[in-house]
């Protein structure tokens, strides 16, 4: 089968691979180059262990098909950290104690990224919907909203926040 | 469509939400995808002359993020926010939902109300068609194996007009409607019901429009609440002689006429208060 050339922006920095057709993007991330840091679950869509950025969309990279992405721009789970400096929401995960086993927590953190960046204060309803297509089996989900108002706060109150610690 | 019509077996996308599940469930790889939405028009917003054409390959967060859609058309909006997740949601479009001729499709209620048209696009040119007339039947639809959809053609609601959208689902979210409920109504100044369309899903094979309903509910003041009133039983009656449900595993098929009642007039109410609120 030939492969197709696809030239895309990952995390900020120029790429590109070489997949097949029908490849998830997911696939490519994963097998094609070295990205492990996103999590395959289910494959089908319904537990968003996969989650991603593309061109500002969250999206399940499970439903995303290699060749689709040239030319657009992808945000993973390895693009979050600045450095050795941890985003408020992975500090607010270790804190929080939202994770146990780790498998969904990748997912959860792009997805909430994605929810803070379209809505910086929300509910505990809204974060509660903007995660509703993360599955966890281990936390009963409680301590990972919290985590997220936690970390919607410091974002949003990054004085008091520095105060306080 | 060159690529299509030389190639049986290819198939068009958009958010490829419904295709790569089937093709991991063994379905039979198409021999050739479509990415529909590198063609400009399928991802454009626009409204000229009291007419919106809206994109077939949009993504819904698209859609629910966009003001003037969400003023104009909220029920359809509200459809299309209930599609799966944020993630689903980054990716399912409209042409996807309709094409994928699920009799439970959120947004294709919603257009059927509003008599938005299919803008199609094939070997012998364009042409459109009435968004009810575009599915035949579960995973079927009218159009030819060279033929995709473009974008839809909705009429700018009058003065005195909105719609609604709502659905059941067993839990909060992340589910397939169990019954989902399309109205749209026309109301004149004094706040009476002068037209109103409702559009039932997952309740047949295709969606389906209640035809007696306007018959039923022109000249009524609609109530602020869905509290007994007679022609609330009128319009039920209207609503299950529509319905020809299966059982399945998210509802049986009396549940699914109990609940068709329940939501059309929920969506009933709902649509003729936003329509007063547009006067």
């Amino acid at each position: 089968m030939s492969r197709t050339h696809v030239t895309c922006v990952l995390n900020g920095d120029p790429i590109d691979f070489l997949c097949n057709d029908y490849q998830t993007l997911l696939s490519v991330l994963r097998d094609e180059l070295g990205m492990i840091g996103t999590k395959e679950g289910c494959g089908t869509g319904d537990c968003g262990a996969c989650s991603v950025i593309l061109d500002g969309q969250l999206v399940c990279s499970c439903l995303v098909f290699g060749p689709e992405v040239e030319g657009r721009s992808i945000e993973t789970i390895e693009g979050m950290a600045d450095g050795q400096h941890l985003h408020p929401l992975q500090e607010s995960f270790l804190e929080g104690a939202a994770f146990q086993c780790g498998v969904c927590t990748p997912g959860f953190l792009v997805a909430a990224k994605a929810l803070l960046d379209r809505n910086p204060t929300p509910t505990e309803t809204e974060v509660r919907y903007g995660v509703a297509g993360n599955l966890c089996r281990c936390t009963g989900y409680d301590k990972i909203v919290r985590s997220i108002l936690d970390a919607a706060s410091r974002m949003s109150n990054p004085q008091t926040h520095k105060e306080a610690t | 469509m060159e690529l299509l019509s030389a190639n049986p077996g290819a198939a068009v996308f958009a958010g490829a939400t419904d295709l790569i599940p089937q093709i991991q469930g063994g379905r039979p790889e198409p021999s050739l995808v479509v990415d529909l939405k590198r063609i400009p028009e399928t991802s454009r917003i626009e409204a000229h002359n009291g007419v919106w054409r809206v994109g077939a390959a949009i993504p819904a967060a698209v859609l629910t993020a966009h003001a003037g859609l969400s003023t104009t058309f909220p029920g359809l909006v509200e459809a299309a926010g209930l599609i799966g997740s944020d993630q689903i949601q980054g990716r399912a479009t409209l042409g996807g939902n309709l094409c994928n001729a699920s009799p439970a499709a959120d947004s294709v209620p919603p257009l059927v109300a509003l008599g938005a048209d299919a803008i199609i696009v094939g070997p012998g040119g364009e042409r459109s068609a009435p968004v009810s007339e575009v599915v035949i039947g579960p995973g079927a639809t009218s159009l030819d194996q060279a033929e995709f959809i473009t974008g839809f053609r909705i009429p700018s609601p009058s003065q005195g007009s909105s719609d609604a959208y709502e659905r059941f689902i067993p839990r909060t979210e992340m589910d397939i409607a169990v019954v989902g409920s399309a109205a749209r109504i026309r109301v004149d100044g004094d706040g009476r019901c002068e037209e109103a369309s409702v559009v039932l899903a997952a309740v047949a094979p295709t969606v389906v429009e209640v035809g007696a309903a306007s018959g039923i509910l022109a000249g009524r003041v609609i109530p602020t609440d869905s509290a007994r009133d007679p022609f609330w039983d009128e319009l039920g009656e209207a609503v299950v002689s529509c319905c020809n449900p299966i059982d399945d595993k998210r509802g049986t098929a009396e549940f699914r006429r109990r609940v068709a009642q329940v939501l059309a007039r929920r969506t009933v109410v709902t649509a003729a208060r936003r329509a007063r609120e547009t006067l």
